[in-house]
């Protein structure tokens, strides 16, 4: 749950993916291999390799309109499911873990 | 309420103008995002972990009817249909789309709301006491003094680049509401041995990853020279202030480090060179500002009218008097604070329908006036007790009268984890466990005050240092973990709480805090011992063995 502000080296320890948050309204957005945005993490392009997160993250930073902030996030493989590798990700995958109007 | 002139709504609009141009530009790819980032900061335009969040000024907490129904419908128009009222006097919409900031901006400056300087190094809003104006035994109304500087510090060119952010806050009342030592400049308005208005000066709160209380650097300041006081300080800051590094920048670490005597020798200097400058408020300026605030039309009322007393006997509606309704100055009226911590809820998060009752419900009991503390709750500030049974009714429909003020569930809270890009940590499902927990409210009427504060990262927007107990969300190993501490307060009497021993996980919180709650009624010397008292007498320890001996 590091923050990627705090992401200071790109060093990965195992699948990962990169993420960023789409410019014009902010929705959480995953790189994909055809060189564009998605919102969804199974279409996200995955990279195993520090040199592969590093040129995929230099690609999505460099595409400063359509998405912003982009940073690598960890990701979960079981049997080709993609997951989010830690709760920060789970909860911008998936959404807030609360109910979002009082009770 | 304060009347904007024409100069306030030229300024306002000009900024929407302005602000529309630059996410057009952005939008574009005319402006990157390290370009844009210091413009959508200036106006409360920050990005959060699921969207941009978009942070609006309510000056000195003050609201009417009308900007509160705006803030409704910019919740259902441009949101999801809630607002996040916040420790500061603000109100923050979680899941504002960019392409349509400027639209939002422009139907609030309709109405005379702003986000300038919500967010950026610069003046943020100038808060107060949420009960200004009306609270018995005031000295005056400091949003006098807080509209002042606001005027003064708005887009003020010396102070839009500061090496960080810099919150003022004011008080006029014994009882410090507005948490003034926790600020970077408090100040408290009292009057001289002549009678005088001025003001002691407060330097170098804060809380954050360094926490200091802030020191009196001037026991009084005449009212016609806080603002070239206040510039003096802003000048010595900028000059000295740390802009190398981040966590040094703000004015308490150059405080701390200068020493509290040698910065007010830099202050008392800057001030001398300064001179009787245009700054020198004289007494026409003053009241220029003191009329356009108007006061409700007040009816002479009898201190216990029938309808109150007809209604104390039911005990449901007794229990919430006694919480969440405060004397006033004028007899006949009261302040009704709103509880935004119903059990279950978020903190401090209100609907777009329960403003728009609450508007209608201003209207109709408060002379069209609603207030926003740093507790993150309302109130309405003019209640003629007469209708207070009226009123407590159509509040208990709307899900605001919890009658929890200032007891275990009033938990101030940040966003934490489930919406913050900066936090470690959730805070919100914590004090919604913490709520449920400690719902029956017999139990927290007996507990009494006590004041829990959360917050999911160490820059403590949630005010854990200062909290009765204190909550911070940390990481260890990808799990979340809490550090819990004690004995902290944000009053007249302010001081950092004391960590109880090693964090504990997000499953052992709240029993925790229960385990320290029940030690505290078991350890406290009578039933009116406030359980931050009990701290101060016996200090941690009793509550540290209790905490840890079975973990």
């Amino acid at each position: 749950m590091t923050s990627p502000l705090e992401q200071k080296k790109i060093r990965i320890a195992g699948p990962s993916v990169v993420t960023a948050n789409r410019t014009w309204d902010g929705v959480v957005v995953y790189r994909t291999a055809q060189q564009g945005w998605s919102t969804v993490l199974s279409d996200a392009a995955i990279v195993s390799t520090s040199d592969d997160a590093r040129a995929l993250l230099a690609e999505s930073v460099a595409d400063d309109v359509g998405a912003v902030g982009a940073y690598i996030a960890p990701v979960e493989l079981n049997g080709g499911v993609i997951k989010p590798g830690n709760l920060r990700e789970h909860i911008r995958s998936k959404g807030v873990t609360i109910d979002l109007l009082p009770a | 309420m304060y009347a904007y002139d024409e100069l306030d709504r030229t300024l306002i609009n000009e900024r929407v103008s302005e602000f529309r141009d630059q996410v057009k530009r952005r939008l574009s790819g005319e402006l990157t995002e390290d370009e844009f980032k210091i413009l959508r900061l200036q106006n409360g335009v920050y990005l959060q972990l699921h969207a941009y969040m978009f942070r609006v000024a309510i000056p000195y907490g003050t609201l009417s009817s009308k900007q509160l129904r705006r803030l409704a419908h910019i919740a259902r128009r441009y949101d999801r249909g809630y607002g996040h009222f916040t420790t500061r006097q603000n109100i923050q919409f979680n899941w504002i789309k960019l392409a349509e900031l400027p639209d939002a901006l422009a139907e609030l400056a309709e109405v005379g709301i702003h986000a300038m300087q919500t967010s950026g190094n610069n003046m943020r809003n100038v808060t107060s006491d949420q009960w200004a104006g009306v609270a018995p035994g005031e000295v005056e109304d400091p949003r006098i003094w807080s509209e002042i500087l606001r005027q003064h510090t708005t887009l003020h060119p010396e102070f839009s680049f500061l090496p960080r952010k810099f919150k003022i806050a004011i008080t006029a009342s014994e009882h410090d509401r507005a948490a003034i030592k926790i600020h970077d400049i408090g100040l408290r308005l009292h009057k001289n041995a002549d009678g005088e208005t001025g003001f002691e000066v407060l330097v170098g709160g804060g809380l954050g990853r360094t926490p200091f209380i802030a020191k009196t650097i001037k026991p009084f300041v005449h009212g016609r020279d806080i603002l070239s006081y206040v510039e003096a300080i802003l000048r010595v800051y900028n000059q000295y202030g740390r802009r190398d590094n981040i966590y040094k920048a703000r004015i308490k670490i150059l405080v701390h480090e200068l020493g509290i005597e040698k910065f007010a020798r830099e202050v008392d200097e800057e001030w001398r060179q300064m001179g009787h400058s245009a700054l020198t408020l004289d007494h026409s300026a003053i009241e220029e500002v003191r009329s356009r605030f108007s006061y409700p039309p007040y009816e002479k009322l009898p201190h216990m009218p029938d309808e109150l007393k007809e209604a104390a006997h039911d005990p449901l509606f007794e229990r919430w008097r006694k919480n969440s309704v405060a004397p006033h100055k004028v007899q006949g009226y009261s302040i009704v604070t709103l509880s935004l911590k119903p059990v279950g809820g978020p903190p401090g998060d209100a609907s777009a329908d329960q403003m728009d009752a609450l508007a209608d419900l201003a209207d109709r009991y408060s002379f069209g006036e609603i207030r926003v503390g740093h507790e993150q709750n309302l109130a309405l500030p003019h209640v003629a007790k007469r209708d207070l049974p009226q009123l407590w009714k159509a509040l208990d429909r709307l899900g605001l009268a919890t009658p929890n003020v200032n007891l275990v569930t009033d938990i101030i809270a940040c966003p934490g984890l489930d919406y913050c890009s900066l936090a470690n940590a959730r805070s919100i499902p914590i004090a919604q466990e913490l709520t449920r927990r400690f719902a029956n409210h017999d139990t927290a009427d007996m507990i009494g005050r006590l004041h829990i504060n959360i917050s999911g990262c160490i820059n403590a927007c949630g005010h854990h240092h200062v909290g009765h107990i204190g909550i911070l969300g940390v990481e260890k190993n990808g799990e979340e973990f809490y550090q819990i501490t004690i004995g902290g307060r944000a009053d007249e009497n302010a001081q950092m709480g004391v960590l109880i021993g090693p964090a504990v996980p997000y499953a052992e919180v709240a029993d925790v805090i229960e385990d320290i709650v029940e030690a505290y009624l078991a350890l406290r010397d009578r039933p009116e011992e406030l359980f931050v008292d009990t701290v101060k007498r016996l200090g941690v320890e009793p509550f540290k063995e209790r905490v840890y001996a079975t973990r």
